[in-house]
């Protein structure tokens, strides 16, 4: 642990601890190895997708010198550059689920931004009292949600949703995320609002804006980045997530992880459709994540810090 | 989430605009109630008509859906023509307090219900009342206690994950360069699909006949390596993987705390001739404290979630050892429909995880009141 502040508070050269060489080997020595335990994973599965049996049983790692790269998975999964144009039956299927992996995420995390977005500005801004519950209350109450396990909710939403004829549809899985996300959503907004100035809101309802003007008008452009770290979160949350889509999608609305997962599970699937499979399905949001990498860590941090 | 909630209380809490009209405001009395004589008439022509009482031929719940679609509106609609400005005030927090009533309260107050039936999903005779049989069922299915076990054995391992998430925050905060790289490719597997991952390491990279990792032990000598045939490494292979996902939420947070700490503090120490590991454990950590507490329960509460590696690497095997409440429930559900008595699991769940989070609440706590009293 040594490598704690002696590097970033050194003023200078000559104020250099005598093993500073040492130091900066070790530091470098451990970021890099990190970096190979983060990103190996990544790269195996995407080289993995340009393997042909040989190579995978020979633990082949690196194209053009240990191994050939084909196409072979790419195109059993109709996602090659001799397939693309073609017709393939697991492209459809794979499309169909990324497209319905599209809607539920999108429409969660938007319904769940709008939802939080507005209970995090009245929290932020107004005194409540709903019954016995105070602002503190109310916040709480919304917070708390994120404790529940999904295992409770999911056998009552089964039996719920047959009831409402909400299985397996998309309103069905919206409504499902949009509760997971909506904690977190309303935790990083409220912290957003709080550092915005209230002077700010004074002035616009001065010049005339009901409260609601405010908030449209004026709050949610200067809350912009806050609200892209709630989306994206939310994004990443809904995405990936798989208990709930596993037992409450079959046909119609059944998500990206769904399938992935059902194709793990069936014997004698080839390595190297597996890895395309799971490179597509975690390429989108692994671009998004790189993108938008900030957003990413201001919506972890939101109120962690003061 | 994180830090307790501070509240400066607003200060429009002053009425604005002119008096509401009686006129208006009694319209408003009336749509509120309207609105919920109408939910209540719609609830009760359904259970009319689901237990044959009154056959009107419904085909499912949806009506009561609207109903309260419908009620919520009125709901709304009502506050604003009763109270004026305070009742578009509270639309602000309505729809997300009715939203969460309804997808959050209802279903889990529902799903208590459940608990007390004996009811099968996939058998003809509808649910049958079952009173605490459930619970008598839970106390004798060692299954289910083993699966408790796990996720004591699996919170604990929360703590490894803590310290290499610290370390990791210390190496970006020192003074390297390509700052960004690192911090984003740390980041990238926390947002990866649990699914895609349960293939990527579980299935092929500790696949122990030409998995990398099983191919690399093998070069350095140990025997036929294997991941997921004796318990303890079988639940570290789970632990590994799940902990490669989310050091990096660990991780980031701490980073930020480091980055927030008051360079002066530590500056002193250093001029004082403090060397690197006691101004760490001196200075830094308990500094760190509050942040490191918001970690570890966030953490935890997601640690108590566990189930998609799980279900789709081991099935909770060998023998149970990987099985983590969610996962086993799930099976329970999969393999024999049975709804009743996978629900009373839950809720039993829900009950022990309320507790233990209270009693870490309190121990947090104090912990983080002693830095500050300082």
């Amino acid at each position: 642990m040594a490598i704690t502040f002696d590097d970033k508070y050194a003023e200078s050269k000559a104020n250099r601890p005598p093993n500073y060489a040492l130091m900066r080997v070790l530091i470098y020595g451990a970021l890099l190895t990190w970096t190979f335990v983060a990103l190996f994973p990544l790269y195996w599965t995407l080289s993995t997708s340009f393997k042909s049996a040989v190579d995978v049983t020979q633990g082949n790692l690196i194209p053009w010198i240990d191994f050939q790269p084909n196409w072979k998975g790419w195109r059993s999964l109709g996602l090659s550059p001799d397939t693309i144009f073609g017709i393939s039956t697991p492209r459809d299927e794979f499309i169909g689920r990324f497209i319905n992996s599209i809607i539920t995420s999108v429409g969660s995390s938007m319904l769940a931004l709008i939802l939080g977005s507005l209970a995090a500005y009245g929290l932020s801004r107004f005194t409540y009292k709903f019954g016995f519950m105070r602002n503190d209350d109310i916040l709480f109450f919304f917070i708390s949600q994120l404790i529940l396990p999904p295992v409770v909710l999911a056998l009552p939403f089964l039996v719920l949703y047959k009831f409402l004829a909400l299985l397996d549809t998309y309103p069905g899985m919206i409504f499902i995320y949009t509760l997971t996300v909506l904690p977190i959503v309303i935790w990083i907004m409220r912290d957003q609002f709080n550092t915005i100035p209230r002077e700010l809101d004074e002035a616009a309802l001065v010049d005339g804006l009901s409260h609601w003007g405010v908030f449209f008008r004026i709050i949610v452009p200067i809350a912009m980045p806050g609200m892209v770290a709630a989306f994206i979160l939310s994004l990443i949350l809904t995405w990936n997530e798989y208990y709930f889509a596993a037992l409450l999608t079959s046909t119609n609305a059944k998500t990206l992880p769904v399938m992935v997962a059902s194709q793990t599970g069936s014997q004698g699937i080839s390595w190297w459709t597996m890895a395309a499979l799971s490179t597509a399905a975690i390429a989108p949001l692994a671009i998004v994540g790189i993108m938008l990498e900030r957003y990413i860590i201001k919506g972890l941090t939101a109120g962690a810090v003061k | 989430m994180a830090a307790p909630p501070q509240f400066e209380h607003a200060r429009y809490t002053q009425n604005r605009g002119a008096p509401i009209p009686a006129a208006r405001q009694s319209m408003g009395r009336a749509l509120i109630w309207f609105g919920s004589l109408g939910l209540l008439a719609m609830i009760l022509l359904q259970i009319l008509d689901a237990t044959g009482t009154l056959p009107i031929g419904f085909e499912n719940w949806r009506p009561t859906l609207y109903a309260y679609v419908a009620w919520a509106v009125a709901l709304g609609t009502g506050q604003v023509l009763v109270r004026g400005e305070p009742g578009w005030r509270a639309l602000f927090v309505l729809p997300a307090a009715l939203f969460t009533i309804a997808v959050v309260v209802f279903p889990t107050l529902f799903g208590f219900y459940i608990a007390s039936l004996d009811w099968n999903l996939s058998s003809l005779d509808g649910p049958k009342f079952f009173g605490f049989g459930n619970l008598v069922l839970l106390m004798q299915d060692p299954f289910y206690w083993n699966s408790l076990l796990n996720m004591v054995y699996y919170v604990a391992l929360v703590l490894v994950e803590y310290a290499i998430a610290f370390g990791l925050a210390l190496l970006l905060n020192a003074d390297i360069k390509a700052r960004k790289f690192f911090r984003v490719a740390f980041l990238l597997p926390f947002m990866l699909s649990p699914v895609a991952v349960s293939w990527m390491i579980g299935k092929s990279m500790l696949e122990s006949r030409f998995g990398p990792v099983a191919s690399f032990l093998r070069d350095i000598g140990v025997e036929s390596p294997t991941f997921f045939s004796s318990p303890w490494v079988a639940r570290l292979s789970i632990e590994v993987m799940d902990a490669w996902m989310t050091i990096p939420f660990m991780m980031i947070l701490l980073l930020a705390g480091l980055q927030a700490l008051p360079r002066e503090v530590v500056e002193a120490a250093k001029v004082d001739g403090a060397n690197a590991w006691q101004s760490f454990w001196k200075i830094t950590f308990p500094l760190m404290l509050p942040v490191s507490v918001t970690a570890v329960l966030i953490r935890t509460i997601f640690k108590l979630k566990l189930a998609d590696i799980v279900i789709n690497v081991t099935s909770g095997g060998p023998g149970g050892a990987t099985d983590t409440v969610s996962s086993f429930i799930f099976r329970v559900y999969r393999d024999r429909s049975n709804v009743g008595y996978g629900t009373a699991l839950a809720v039993f769940y829900l009950i022990a995880i309320i507790i233990f989070l209270i009693l870490m609440l309190r121990v947090a706590n104090r912990l983080t009141r002693n830095v500050t009293d300082q």
